[in-house]
């Protein structure tokens, strides 16, 4: 228990204690504080919403020959949204399959149901998904099983006889590729 | 001596008193029963966990190039890493499990309602935090159910309208599981969580001794807001004890099963995983989530597509708001069991529901099975005698995937029917059109089998069906 000090009794002209003063200051005080604290804070963790597009960019998959004609093949690929300590998490897979000349599909591994790894058939020509069992076929359209559509496509183009995709982050269905 | 020196700290510290006035709180003598110890069976799987986290914590690498080297040393090389790792992951599941039925019990014994609406609802924040330890815990375990678990979780993520993305990208702080999603997942399992957790545990048991324990219900005992509080004062004073020492000795004997529970587990079953390095180039992963998440696994297969998108987005919400809801809608009235026909009904539906999924999870019969194909062999009686027309069919079963999909003597994917004894259920136009045209789940080959082989298949096909079966035929003909 503090002794009752004199002054806090005393009041200003108009009317305020110097106590209740000093208390609205401080609250005053912190409340500037506060807000200047958490923007940065919020901003920080919530940096997501705002709109980042620099997270796709274009990645060399290979030498075209490394891709024969009619056939699926897998690729993979070092994300470009990298940070030192990704360790292999950052080797995206996808499969390639060419069509004719110049012509390609380039599918993400990620089945458009829940994003699981699909598996390329090449007997059956069917993509299969080990999680809930969707099916493609080898255009990557809907065949069976739960996903909403068909395979994600990456866009795609040849400079200099090598295949490039645009790629990046992980394809869902509100954001494919 | 000692006995000084624990009075002389006493006096300043108060502590003995802060004892009495909580452990040592009045409880109806009822409440001393075997139902009752679920709470506290629940606090030391906590306490428990929180120690053998801190363990662990003193040599996981929270990094993705480094924690599955770091979590293969816990099991391999650091003493007795691995048996912390069990134990940490049994706890886990002996929480989630005491915790369940803690809940159940609670809402049997009717002590959601008045004047305990606050109390019901904490719990089920500390459900959800449980919960939420127990994924991001899973992700800890950075292999490659964890990888594509997150993937899972993006995906549904992915599929709310207008912010999708943007929870995506905050879930997986970035545009895709890299470095920066365990550093996430790391940070929530270790500091965000576990601080909610003992906030939200210290107001659960603060309500627990402003409000009282539930009594123990008796049918007819009914709960009204005018004389609730009166009736329990006098029933506190009529045959109210200390909870310490004279209600907690069931309380006691639970933890030290419960404890020793664990113990066993871990040392019997050993640690979980890690189950291949997260590296997504391995594509033959076949992703399976914990225990726990196994009947959202297979609801999530069970689900007919259109209105899965509906259900992922709205049941959660509508789950959640209902639980928070409850102690509102049924505030009064009977608290017993024995009178409330469909509470019972309601936990048994919910019990019945969710084994069935989990039981169904552990072998996901939706899935295909990736190696039957080239891994399982044909039945001998199968191929002997056939005409080699068959054989070459036989060979176009194996080799086209049918049985990633179709079980023949026993193995083989379940996804779709079995197809030992096929010829008594279609006809050879049926089995043409099916393989060609698919439909009912089942792919079209059409473009995928050259005119002789679905011939071939076909051909041996019809002979799949015990020999005192007529093959089916079409009645017109």
């Amino acid at each position: 228990m503090a002794a009752q000090e004199p002054e806090s009794t005393q009041m200003t002209p108009a009317g305020v204690s110097r106590r209740g003063f000093l208390f609205t200051l401080g609250v005053g005080l912190n409340a500037v504080a506060a807000t200047l604290l958490a923007i940065p804070v919020v901003g920080y963790v919530f940096s997501s919403f705002r709109r980042e597009l620099a997270s796709q960019s274009w990645i060399m998959l290979g030498a075209l020959e490394n891709f024969p004609e009619n056939q699926t093949r897998l690729a993979t690929y070092r994300n470009p949204y990298t940070r030192p300590w990704d360790g292999k998490t950052a080797d995206i897979p996808c499969w390639v399959r060419r069509l004719t000349g110049e012509k390609f599909q380039v599918f993400a591994i990620n089945c458009t149901h829940l994003g699981c790894p699909v598996r390329w058939f090449a007997e059956s020509h069917l993509f299969m998904c080990p999680c809930h069992g969707g099916a493609f076929y080898e255009d990557g359209s809907h065949a069976s099983g739960p996903p909403p559509r068909g395979l994600y496509l990456y866009e795609y183009k040849i400079e200099q006889s090598r295949l490039w995709v645009r790629g990046g982050r992980l394809p869902t269905l509100s954001e494919p590729l | 001596m000692l006995r000084k020196i624990a009075l002389w700290i006493d006096e300043r510290l108060r502590a003995s008193e802060l004892f009495a006035s909580t452990a040592g709180h009045t409880v109806p003598a009822s409440a001393g029963s075997w139902f009752y110890v679920f709470g506290s069976g629940t606090l030391f799987c906590f306490v428990l966990q929180i120690v053998t986290g801190i363990c662990l914590a003193f040599v996981y690498v929270p990094s993705a190039d480094e924690a599955y080297t770091s979590l293969e040393y816990l099991n391999y090389q650091q003493p007795l890493g691995w048996y912390l790792r069990a134990l940490h992951y049994w706890g886990s599941n002996f929480m989630v499990g005491i915790m369940a039925i803690h809940m159940a019990q609670v809402f049997l014994f009717g002590a959601f309602k008045y004047p305990r609406e606050l109390t019901w609802i904490s719990g089920c924040v500390l459900l959800l935090l449980t919960l939420g330890m127990a994924f991001t815990g899973q992700i800890m375990r950075f292999d490659q159910d964890a990888y594509w678990g997150l993937g899972i979780g993006a995906s549904i993520m992915g599929r709310t309208p207008f912010i999708g993305p943007n929870l995506v990208h905050l879930l997986l702080a970035g545009p895709i599981i890299a470095g920066e999603t365990l550093s996430r997942f790391f940070t929530l399992h270790v500091f965000v969580i576990p601080g909610l957790l003992i906030a939200l545990i210290s107001l659960h048991l603060r309500l627990v001794l402003t409000k009282g324990i539930n009594d123990y219900p008796v049918p007819g005992r009914k709960v009204r807001k005018e004389t609730y509080a009166e009736e329990y004062q006098s029933l506190l004073k009529k045959e109210g004890v200390p909870f310490y020492p004279k209600a907690i000795d069931k309380d006691i004997v639970f933890v030290g099963v419960v404890i020793l529970g664990i113990l066993f587990c871990a040392a019997y079953f050993g640690p979980k995983g890690p189950q291949g390095v997260p590296d997504p180039t391995q594509i033959h992963a076949v992703p399976a989530p914990d225990f726990f998440f196994l009947w959202i696994y297979a609801a999530l297969a069970l689900l007919p597509p259109y209105m899965e998108t509906f259900l992922l987005l709205s049941a959660p919400v509508v789950g959640i708001a209902l639980l928070f809801a409850l102690p509102f809608l049924s505030n009064t009235g009977e608290k017993s069991a024995r009178r409330r026909p469909i509470a019972v009904l309601g936990v048994i539906l919910v019990f019945l529901t969710l084994g069935t999924l989990t039981q169904m999870g552990t072998y996901a019969p939706w899935s295909p099975e990736m190696e039957a194909w080239s891994g399982n062999p044909t039945p001998a009686h199968y191929i002997q005698g056939r005409s080699p027309l068959e054989l070459q069919g036989a060979l176009v079963l194996q080799n086209k995937q049918c049985r990633n999909c179709h079980s023949l003597g026993g193995e083989g994917g379940l996804r779709g029917p079995a197809l030992d004894g096929v010829a008594t259920r279609l006809t050879r136009e049926q089995l043409i059109r099916q393989v060609i045209q698919g439909g009912g789940n089942m792919p079209a080959y059409g473009k995928n089998l050259a005119p002789q082989e679905v011939t071939a298949l076909v051909a041996f096909m019809e002979t799949l069906r015990p020999v005192d079966v007529r093959a089916a035929h079409d009645s017109t003909k």
